[in-house]
């Protein structure tokens, strides 16, 4: 029998234990079938160029990082604010969702050029293409917990005399937070694609500009060094939002906390 | 005094070119500080009495008349209850019980500066139904039945002339449900404010009530008016009296013919 404590201990080592064997699996499928390495270098070839190159990919990091984090941070106030206006007013709604609906099925990567075109090359394509393509989810997340607020709960503040804007603030808000920090998680890895993206279509610095210069110098361990390394900052990032999302709506995880 | 009103109104619930009379020639007058219980067949519009007293609906026609004033728009400081709840989770128990006094004129004006006071007041009708002890405590923490009682604290608190009640112990357990009987009888004996249920329950109708209104099948129209003259206090020995119990049967034997016809 596991005993509580044991369990929560291989629950915590669980998703280490996974990595390693994922990793391990793969080194050894290079080493048996003799991969070269420009094909699939090995995990430990790429830790290897990890460490020599920190200098660069930390500094590539920095760039990749702060231009996702801003095009995100913008992302969360447009999509709060639109996201208030569509799901408080059905006018609104009808109005901007179709609108909206065709802006978020145009591939991003085809606006990256345009930007370009109008911005020139730098970290601001790179801000704006994390802050488009992360606005979408929050903007229907926020909609959505606004539309779903129970009609007797509308009912109750009306007949107290509440006006539109007090149940907006008084349920409407609160009522939304969860939804909006839930999609906060899923956008924060998008705008990581975003700003990613826009590295390697045209820019000059940062992780996905340098696996583009990685990759045409045949470099293919410095390429891998880059992926790892965003895949680290996307982790990070996301149990940062997670963790704000349990401390900011610890009353939408009620299960967790009765039992 | 006739505080609530309703003289022969109808409405007629309009879904694309489909059009259902939801209450037909509604007309029925309750006294101030009367409690009044309106039963019927599921769906003859029971629901739809409520909505017209508090002018969430307007009236097709006919027309609704409140404390002397037509009710043409949501009127203002009803208590209401549903049978869900309706608490915010986000919440303590005693800041839901105090959530009128942040919509309803003049608290409004006064809740910051005098909010110890109004806790205060919170507390004590927490107290009465017997919640003192839960009040830190967040709705999701609590049982079913005592949620309920916070959401009939919440509907009470800032005193409302008018308390419309739907359902409002319809998914309780038999036991909490007769509990809670009792502690919405103590509390208008205690306030004496103009009360309507609406219920499918016929033994909380005459325990609660007055006067007791059965509706008859959709499209809903009140055939019957029955005055309760029980003494009160009504106790939950009293509904198996023989008195009670006739009552009871008279309703029900009502409403059966409506489910015949």
């Amino acid at each position: 029998m596991i005993t509580g404590r044991t369990r929560e201990i291989v629950q915590l080592a669980m998703p280490w234990l996974a990595m390693a064997l994922f990793l391990a699996i793969w080194e050894v499928v290079c080493v048996v079938f003799d991969l070269p390495e420009i094909l699939l270098p090995r995990p430990s070839r790429v830790f290897e160029v990890f460490i020599q190159r920190i200098d660069i990919l930390l500094a590539y990091c920095w760039d990749t990082l702060w231009t996702t984090v801003l095009g995100f941070l913008l992302a969360i106030a447009g999509g709060v604010m639109l996201g208030v206006l569509i799901g408080a007013s059905p006018l609104v709604y009808a109005g901007l969702y179709p609108l909206l609906i065709a802006f978020n099925a145009v591939p991003k990567v085809a606006i990256v050029p345009i930007l370009m075109i109008w911005i020139g090359v730098g970290p601001t394509p790179a801000v704006v293409t994390a802050f488009v393509i992360s606005f979408f989810p929050i903007v229907v997340n926020v909609a959505t917990g606004l539309a779903t607020i129970e009609p007797e709960m509308i009912d109750v503040l009306y007949s107290l005399g509440a006006s539109r804007f007090e149940i907006l603030r008084k349920v409407g808000i609160p009522r939304a937070m969860p939804y909006l920090f839930a999609s906060l998680k899923v956008a924060i890895t998008l705008a990581f694609i975003g700003s990613v993206i826009a590295e390697t279509v045209g820019g000059n610095r940062g992780i996905g500009f340098l696996m583009l210069s990685a990759g045409a110098r045949n470099d293919a361990p410095t390429t891998f060094a880059g992926l790892f390394a965003i895949a680290i900052m996307g982790v990070a990032m996301y149990a940062v939002c997670a963790l704000l999302e349990k401390r900011m709506t610890r009353w939408a995880f009620r299960g967790q906390l009765v039992s | 005094m006739t505080f609530v009103e309703l003289k022969s109104v109808s409405l007629t619930y309009r879904l694309g070119k489909e059009t259902t009379l939801a209450l037909a020639d509604g007309t029925m007058a309750i006294g101030k500080g009367e409690f009044v219980a309106v039963v019927g067949p599921s769906g003859c519009g029971k629901s739809t009495i409520m909505k017209l007293v508090t002018g969430l609906l307007p009236a097709t026609s006919g027309e609704v008349v409140v404390a002397g004033q037509r009710v043409t728009r949501p009127i203002k400081g009803v208590g209401m209850a549903f049978q869900n709840p309706t608490l915010m989770p986000w919440r303590t128990t005693i800041d839901n019980v105090l959530l009128p006094m942040e919509i309803v004129e003049p608290h409004k004006r006064r809740f910051r500066r005098h909010r110890a006071e109004y806790v205060a007041r919170a507390m004590a009708l927490l107290k009465t139904v017997g919640l003192a002890d839960f009040a830190d405590k967040f709705p999701w923490q609590l049982s079913g039945g005592m949620q309920q009682r916070s959401n009939l604290c919440r509907a009470l608190i800032h005193e409302p002339e008018l308390l419309m009640l739907d359902e409002p112990f319809g998914a309780l357990d038999a036991f909490t449900r007769e509990e809670l009987w009792g502690v919405m009888q103590a509390l208008w004996l205690e306030k004496r404010f103009t009360g309507v249920l609406v219920t499918h329950d016929l033994r909380e109708a005459v325990y609660l009530a007055d006067t007791v209104y059965v509706m008859s099948r959709r499209p809903g129209r009140i055939v019957m008016s029955r005055h309760i003259d029980l003494p009160r206090p009504r106790t939950l020995a009293s509904t198996f009296e023989p008195a009670f119990v006739d009552i009871v049967h008279e309703l029900r034997d009502r409403i059966h013919q409506e489910h015949a016809a």
